[in-house]
């Protein structure tokens, strides 16, 4: 029998074929049509044979799963090799499945969100060579291809956030925004940088395999490995928005929305989580960055669920309920519960794209309005869109048995097994946070008074878009069912598939005893807490915000801190920003510039001009001359022969 | 036979009034006149040597002068009756556009 493993290479391929027809021919390409299918079916042939090499996969003993296939050799520099080469396991896998199979989904979507603008063909390339660039991090052998798909999503980012160049956004435009996301992921870039080169000087490659089997010999918190891990959870702070670096994803809203859902909120800003799992066996031999990590990523999560308790912008809120929710993501690495972290995000994956396809839903029916103290009442609108989006905002909350439970409470129980009983107080603060805001947004989009234009008359979207929040609705319900845990009569099928990628890590940490009594009643009290945080958000707004305006003017300080997001942006801007660009104006370009690098050029202009100043005179134009000069010469290297 | 002194001799003096001719002449044409005989003083040398020598070497270097020097005089000629055309006039000391 053909094995599909050999074919691995078709599935980057398809989105750069997509690409590519997009992105050369697209201007000439005039129907809408024709150009959505291309992007469509390139991507969903990509989830076709990543679904073909999936049950492959499950069919084949745990030992053979894994497998390298070497498209062709890139780099060869001394005793460097860099191959163009693709690392099929089970992690890779379900990554491919879940950015290929999202990815289909919002392609399909985006083909009625995007009708009729004019950038149409743009768009739908940018999209492809996405899903092109991320299927390259995440299939890649070493961390150099993976570095190469890294920074590519970092493009694409950047080109969809600016994507409405022309349109404002917050006092300037997307193009600001979308700078913002570019420059501050370099930061984190820089991290993963020095991190690969300190990982070629330690250990004289740059592929997984050899890295980590390497790795995991040198003893538990080696100096050179926590630095590395270090620097590495810094480019995954970049590129998935914690605590410094993540500013920049709020102000990434400013891309359609669309793009918002694929790549800032399900694929692309994962990657810093995928990274962690990828590298688990180096990050569990340094204790100090798996604290770094955990406390990191709890802070985001409750930082961000605060700052969202009272955004009006219905992405924002959204926007920071990702911070909140990659969080936790990372809580679970920092814990070294790496599968769980895994596993919240293919749920997050989930849930998260479809809150953003049915905000999308939304602004459409309502001509761009954002701003959710405007909508109201639309439940009656958009039945399906309130519909799903209603499962999706349980799900996000950790009701059972939706999917968002599972992988939440699962996380909360690994910290509190841990040992840390103030990561697991500060989760749960967390997931009662998320419980709140998420329904004070549905709340207030789909319950209570009609507070739009009376003009706008907001209908029901085309079916392809309903299509889509459909299936991710049926997801978000019932993905959590492959990961039940043991002790509520699960096999957690999701672990032990994932089992191998992270049996080194595992190897690892303390044993956890199954405590079947803690875990019932911790499980018991985060539930209760998220059902507490929607019944509170149902009793504040579904009549009238009153009672919520007498509690924002009562705490009027704090609200106005949550409400200007901690000021973090402000600071920033005192800080880093305006320092560096006084600096750069003041002494790097007026000084170091101007007076020191142009005037290097001008001198030697100067230098040359008064040499040949010198000559001149003896182009006279007159052809006596030359003759004479020129038979002087001869006459006098002839003398000189002759003597 | 005659000694190749003589021949040396009137090649040298051929040469020289091509060479005066050169610097002191102004009208262009008689300049290019005087190139002519400077080149066929040269051919005159390598001839007598090759004469001299038993050597048919120089007789075929004096082809290839011939040649070039016919090809020169046509584009050499052309250049001169262009030139006139536009400034009515062959003095080369009035010729002289190119210069800083």
């Amino acid at each position: 029998m053909v094995s599909m493993y050999q074919f691995i290479g078709l599935i980057p391929l398809f989105p750069l074929i997509g690409f590519l027809i997009n992105g050369l021919l697209g201007s000439k390409i005039k129907s809408e049509k024709i150009i959505g299918s291309i992007s469509v079916l390139a991507v969903s042939l990509s989830f076709l044979v990543s679904t073909f090499i999936f049950f492959e996969m499950i069919n084949l003993p745990t030992e053979e799963r894994l497998k390298i296939v070497t498209l062709f050799s890139w780099i060869n520099v001394g005793s460097i090799n860099v191959d163009i080469s693709y690392q099929i396991d089970q992690l890779s896998i379900l990554m491919t499945l879940i950015i290929t199979g999202v990815g289909s989904l919002i392609h399909i979507y985006a083909t009625g969100y995007m009708h009729g603008d004019s950038g149409y063909w743009r768009f739908f390339a940018y999209l492809n060579l996405f899903i092109f660039t991320m299927l390259n991090l995440v299939l890649a052998d070493n961390f150099l291809l993976m570095f190469l798909g890294w920074e590519g999503v970092g493009l694409c980012s950047y080109l969809l956030i600016g994507f409405w160049y022309d349109r404002d956004f917050e006092n300037s435009t997307t193009s600001v925004a979308a700078k913002k996301a570019f420059i501050v992921n370099r930061i984190g870039d820089f991290g993963f940088l020095i991190a690969m080169f300190l990982i070629v000087q330690e250990f004289g490659s740059l592929q997984f395999l050899s890295v980590f089997s390497q790795a995991s010999v040198i003893p538990s918190g080696d100096k050179i490995l926590t630095a590395i891990t270090l620097l590495l959870f810094l480019g995954a702070t970049g590129k998935s928005a914690q605590i410094p670096l993540f500013v920049w994803l709020p102000d990434a809203m400013a891309g359609p929305t669309p793009v918002s859902a694929l790549i800032h909120a399900a694929t692309m800003v994962t990657a810093g989580v995928y990274l962690l799992a990828r590298s688990s066996t180096m990050f569990i031999l340094a204790p100090i960055t798996m604290d770094v990590v955990a406390v990191i990523g709890i802070c985001t999560a409750v930082f961000a669920g605060t700052i969202a308790l009272v955004q009006n912008d219905i992405k924002k809120i959204l926007a920071y309920s990702t911070l909140s929710q990659l969080g936790f993501m990372f809580l679970a690495c920092g814990v070294g519960a790496f599968s769980v972290g895994v596993f919240h995000l293919m749920t997050h994956a989930f849930f998260k794209a479809l809150l953003f396809l049915g905000a999308g839903a939304i602004i459409h029916s309502l001509h761009h309005e954002q701003n959710i103290q405007k909508m109201g009442g639309l439940k009656k609108y958009l039945p399906k869109t309130a519909a799903t989006f209603f499962i999706a905002a349980f799900a996000i909350s950790g009701i059972p048995p939706l999917s968002g439970f599972f992988s939440k409470d699962e996380i909360l129980w690994k910290a509190f097994s841990s040992g840390s009983i103030w990561l697991w107080l500060f989760g749960i603060i967390g997931a009662c946070l998320t419980a709140f805001y998420i329904f004070r947004l549905v709340t207030l989009v789909f319950n209570g008074e009609e507070r739009f234009d009376e003009d706008l008359h907001p209908k029901e979207v085309p079916s392809a878009m309903t299509i889509p929040l459909i299936i991710l609705a049926v997801l978000s319900a019932i993905g959590g069912l492959i990961g039940i845990p043991h002790f509520l009569g699960g096999s957690n099928k999701f672990e032990e598939f994932l089992e191998p990628i992270f049996k080194r890590a595992n190897y690892q940490l303390p044993i956890a005893h199954d405590e079947i009594f803690m875990e019932y009643l911790l499980m018991s009290i985060s539930v209760a807490l998220a059902v507490g945080g929607i019944l509170f958000a149902r009793h504040l707004y579904l009549k009238d915000n009153s009672i919520a305006e007498k509690i924002s003017k009562k705490y009027n300080y704090g609200y106005k801190l949550l409400f200007n997001k901690y000021f973090v942006d402000e600071f920033y801007d005192k800080v880093v920003v305006n320092p560096i660009k006084n600096f750069s104006d003041s002494v790097l370009w007026k000084k170091l510039d101007v007076k020191i690098i142009d005037e290097f050029i001008n001198a030697s202009g100067r230098i040359t001009e008064y040499l040949s100043s010198l000559f001149v005179k003896i182009q006279t134009g007159v052809t006596d001359t030359y003759v004479l000069i020129f038979v002087m010469g001869v006459v006098l290297i002839l003398l000189r022969m002759i003597i | 036979m005659i000694p190749i002194q003589y021949y040396l001799l009137f090649a040298g003096f051929l040469f020289s009034v091509g060479l005066v001719g050169v610097l002191i002449r102004r009208n262009a044409i008689v300049v290019f006149m005087c190139i002519e005989i400077m080149l066929n003083s040269v051919n005159l040398t390598f001839v007598t040597f090759s004469a001299y020598l038993g050597d048919a070497t120089g007789q075929i270097v004096v082809f290839f002068v011939m040649t070039v020097a016919a090809a020169e005089a046509a584009v050499g000629l052309a250049i001169i009756i262009s030139l006139f055309r536009n400034k009515q006039t062959l003095n080369i000391n009035e010729i002289n556009l190119l210069k800083w």
